[in-house]
């Protein structure tokens, strides 16, 4: 192959091409000077499409066959068929973002459904397209917490028990806006109330709590930490996902002021990592949200039609005043989520939601009652997932449990985390018995 | 040719698809369903109802709705829409690259070692030391290569204040450089289009830490004086950025590290052709020379081949942290890899060459002027005295998505217009056609456009004054 095979020139039109520009070839249309230009090869064999995924279906092969219970910000639930072979569409997925909204009303609407569902699931009335993860959506509250809050502070409150990607995340956008994170205790396994509520003050814009938490709890205290951060003008940032709110207290309803978190425990597999970042706000911060946001309005006919809008917040138009540099986001992963949303309705999510209670109890009280371990570590509701401890070493314990064909998280020198969902459910028992032979 | 685009409708009051809660919402009782507390629990979840064949169909028919790359050409300045192959969809939906981020390494050795190999290529194809997979996008690519010349210039023990930014830059590079906390230095063009290099020596100091630059610039003009750009910048102690959106034009030719870039974004779903999904998600790979690989993001891949594993993660010596939760967006990655490996070496040196070749031959063929020149794959033709949004808006007439329009600032009712080598001469002439009718158009009916579309033009002052964001606010439910 001596050329792309995705540029559909002939030698005959390519020829009449520079006929008609006026060249002998292509190379006299490159304006580069000799002294930088670069005339070696980068070494990459052209390969065919056989190849190539023969190639990649073997490297990928190498990955260890393990059953994940594996949680901790990034969820897998069984995806419907239906969401790929709608999302894989090429109208949707070849598509870009929609600046011509009169031909590009079908994803308009279909981000416009997925704002929809979100501010249902948060009760909050203001939801963007999607950021890229949870922790870039919580760092950017924290902005939004900067430019809204008149506090003089300079302080972003966290949790103790986070994951450390999210904090570090957090703290980049932070040092930008000259804001410091700091963190507040935890009373086994949720926020404890009292600290926070001595801790916060005139230096804090932004408290941040978790429902559940990183290790799964479910927070008891959310309208005791809303009635802390309304107390002291700071901003109420709730972390979640859209699983978990289905069935867990509305984020309004204790005075949330922002909620972020993962939306991609819908309609995303497990990615490595790949997300998709949730983001709703009260109306009063309309014009200070990052993001795109789809609005409804009226063509030249006066029908109902879709354009993004508020765009004079974006970088595009506001460039250094803008509330975010963010530009592509994850609009094709909203797409998913709203489908599978769509596909499960409210019994679905419900269910599904009720499951991972249910689901994360049992294994929790059979995992408890081995010798050489404890669950769940904190006597709380929890989500999904749970806290382990064990009598010997944790990592140790993990090593043994990868080589009987079983990931779970090391989170302490004795203490493991294990995630369980409808898609590794069915192999509770078996890492429960596999448990009981390395304890 | 001429003909009904990215429409269906149908007759009368039903002309559009509802939204999914006008077709039925219920109401769960959640405190009942739920096994927990109450005080734990919401009262109620309301949302949509549909069955999954009512589901196929509303978003089979909202496709219908969409204009795509695979519908037509989609010449939109500076955004590269390309032709995305569809083999790398089935090379990212191996069921074994589905892994959770927090696996141990030596259970993930498949997916280090793609990723591994994906840094080397684009490390060789941007001439850089070491690359990053973690930015989930351009503009995140940005933030972490800004914050990477922070860390940089910390550690010498400067503090400086400053990035130095073109006017005809992406508003990404602005807003980066605000949210990592420097002033921003605006260098307004020079009258050719490009850098104005004796400006830009008044422009820098001490004081600046960055000069962020596109190359070719966002009109399609290689900044020709670049080797003296790079030792103004490089004489005054700063760091030289490399914006790659407008990467495709150089691939083979030149790269970034050659002309004395320090650290540069790849825009991956521009250049090496993954779908864009109407929005995202993409990812900005950031790449750099050898004195800054020690401030890379955490996690970096590295081949170790100790005789127990091939490939390990690890924290770079003076890491920036983090700028994504976890490692990037993966279904992305994956499939750059895939679109790098299809083309190799001759593949990418020709479609840099057949991008720069239709946005050539595709200028020769309309009636808009282009003020400036030689450009590479994109060109900002001017509407002159009409104007240039009207204008794109009659070119829906006549079945093609219009360029960018109004931007950048430099050309008067700009046109910016980015073709790719995925046009061919028929689609290219046919994109003239349209351009060359909508401009003669008179002021009516470029008014009146487009009429031929889903929705006639929109009222989008009027949606951003009575702002309405969900169906809620629609009073629908």
């Amino acid at each position: 192959m001596s050329g792309s095979p995705y540029a559909p020139h002939t030698p005959a039109e390519t020829a009449a091409m520079l006929d008609a520009v006026g060249v002998d070839d292509e190379e006299e249309l490159f304006d580069i000077p000799e002294e930088v230009a670069f005339d070696g090869e980068f070494g990459i064999e052209p390969r065919t499409e056989r190849e190539i995924r023969a190639e990649c279906a073997r490297l990928l092969a190498r990955n260890d066959d393990l059953t994940e219970f594996l949680g901790r910000g990034h969820y897998g639930h069984y995806v419907p068929s239906v969401v790929d072979h709608l999302a894989d569409r090429a109208e949707f997925i070849t598509s870009y973002t929609q600046y011509q909204p009169e031909i590009t009303q079908g994803f308009l609407q279909a981000l416009f459904e997925y704002q929809s569902m979100l501010v249902e699931l948060t009760g909050l009335s203001i939801a963007n397209c999607s950021m890229y993860d949870a922790a870039t959506a919580l760092a950017e509250s924290a902005t939004l917490a900067d430019r809204v809050r008149s506090t003089t502070g300079d302080v972003v409150l966290v949790p103790e028990q986070l994951r450390e990607g999210k904090r570090e995340v957090l703290t980049n956008y932070c040092d930008g806006a000259d804001l410091t994170v700091e963190t507040y205790p935890m009373d086994d396994g949720i926020v404890d109330v009292d600290a926070l509520a001595e801790r916060a003050g005139e230096d804090v814009v932004m408290i941040y709590a978790e429902n559940p938490t990183v290790r799964g709890c479910i927070e008891e205290h959310l309208t005791a930490i809303g009635e802390v951060a309304d107390e002291t003008d700071a901003l109420f940032t709730l972390g979640s996902d859209v699983v978990a709110l289905s069935v867990l207290q509305e984020p309004a309803s204790v005075g949330a002021d922002v909620v972020v978190g993962e939306a991609g425990a819908l309609g995303m597999p497990p990615a490595y990592g790949m997300g998709l970042g949730l983001f709703a706000c009260a109306e009063e911060f309309l014009r200070q949200v990052p993001g795109r946001l789809v609005g409804a309005g009226e063509d030249a006919e006066g029908t109902r039609a879709y354009t993004l809008t508020l765009q004079t917040r974006e970088q595009h138009i506001r460039k250094e005043r803008a509330t975010s540099n963010i530009c592509t986001n994850q609009a094709w992963v909203a797409l998913r989520a709203a489908i599978h949303a769509a596909t499960l309705g409210p019994d679905g999510l419900v269910d599904l939601a009720n499951d991972c209670v249910r689901e994360a109890e049992t294994i929790a009280a059979a995992i408890d009652d081995l010798s050489g371990a404890s669950a769940p570590v904190h006597d709380r509701h929890h989500f999904r997932e749970f806290a382990v401890r064990t009598d010997q070493p944790a990592a140790a314990i993990a090593g043994d449990l990868e080589r009987k064909g079983f990931a779970v998280h090391v989170i302490g020198e004795h203490l493991l985390q294990v995630c369980v969902t409808e898609l590794n459910a069915g192999e509770a028992d078996a890492l429960v018995e596999a448990f009981s032979e390395v304890l | 040719m001429i003909y009904d685009q990215a429409s269906y409708t149908r007759e009368g009051e039903d002309r559009h698809e509802p939204l999914l809660s006008e077709k039925g919402q219920k109401t769960v009782d959640v405190e009942e369903a739920s096994p927990l507390p109450d005080a734990l629990t919401r009262d109620e979840l309301t949302l949509p109802n549909p069955s999954e064949p009512e589901v196929a169909r509303h978003y089979t028919r909202l496709s219908q709705m969409n204009w795509a790359i695979d519908s037509g050409p989609y010449p939109l300045g500076s955004c590269t829409m390309k032709y995305n192959p569809k083999f790398i969809e089935d090379v990212a939906a191996d069921p074994n690259g589905a892994v959770h981020p927090d696996r141990s390494d030596r259970s993930v050795q498949g997916t280090l070692e793609l990723l591994a190999g994906l840094q080397e290529y684009l490390a060789a194809i941007g001439g850089m030391d070491a690359v990053t997979l973690q930015p989930p996008a351009g503009a995140a690519g940005e933030f972490t290569g800004i914050l990477i010349a922070k860390a940089y210039h910390e550690k010498q023990g400067n503090d400086r204040s400053e990035v130095v930014i073109p006017a005809s830059a992406h508003g990404t590079n602005f807003a980066t450089a605000a949210m990592a906390g420097y002033d921003v230095v605006e260098l307004p063009s020079g009258e050719d289009g490009r850098v104005d290099v004796e400006a830009l020596d008044a422009a820098v100091g001490e004081d600046t830490a960055a000069l962020m630059l596109t190359n070719p610039n966002t009109v399609g003009l290689f900044e020709r004086d670049i080797a003296e750009i790079a030792d103004i910048v490089h004489d005054a102690g700063g760091l030289l950025y490399y914006d790659g959106a407008n990467l495709n034009a150089l691939l083979g030719r030149g790269r970034p590290g050659d002309m004395g870039f320090d650290v540069m974004h790849y825009n991956v779903h521009k250049t090496f052709a993954t779908p864009h999904g109407g929005g995202g998600p993409g990812a900005g790979p950031v790449g750099v020379v050898e004195e800054l690989a020690e401030f890379l993001p955490t996690p970096h891949i590295r081949e170790v081949n100790d005789g127990k594993i091939g490939y390990e993660t690890y924290e770079p010596e003076h890491s920036i942290g983090k700028v994504h939760g976890f490692a990037g967006n993966w279904l992305v990655l994956i499939k750059t890899y895939a679109y790098i490996a299809r083309l190799g070496d001759a593949g990418l040196s020709d479609a840099a060459a057949k991008a720069v070749l239709n946005a050539n031959y595709l200028a020769e063929q309309i009636d808009l002027e282009i003020p400036h020149g030689p450009f590479h794959h994109e060109f900002g033709a001017t509407a002159g005295d009409r104007d240039a949004a009207d204008v794109a808006k009659g070119m829906l007439e006549y079945g093609v998505h219009p360029p960018t329009t109004k931007w950048p600032e430099m050309v008067p009712e700009a046109m910016l217009t980015e073709p790719t080598e995925a046009e061919s001469q028929a689609s290219l002439d046919h994109l003239a056609s349209a351009f060359n009718r909508a401009y003669a158009d008179d002021d009516e009916a470029l008014a009146a456009a487009p009429t031929r579309t889903t929705a006639r033009r929109i009222d989008q002052a009027d949606a951003a004054r009575n702002p309405r964001l969900s169906w809620q606010a629609l009073g629908e439910r």
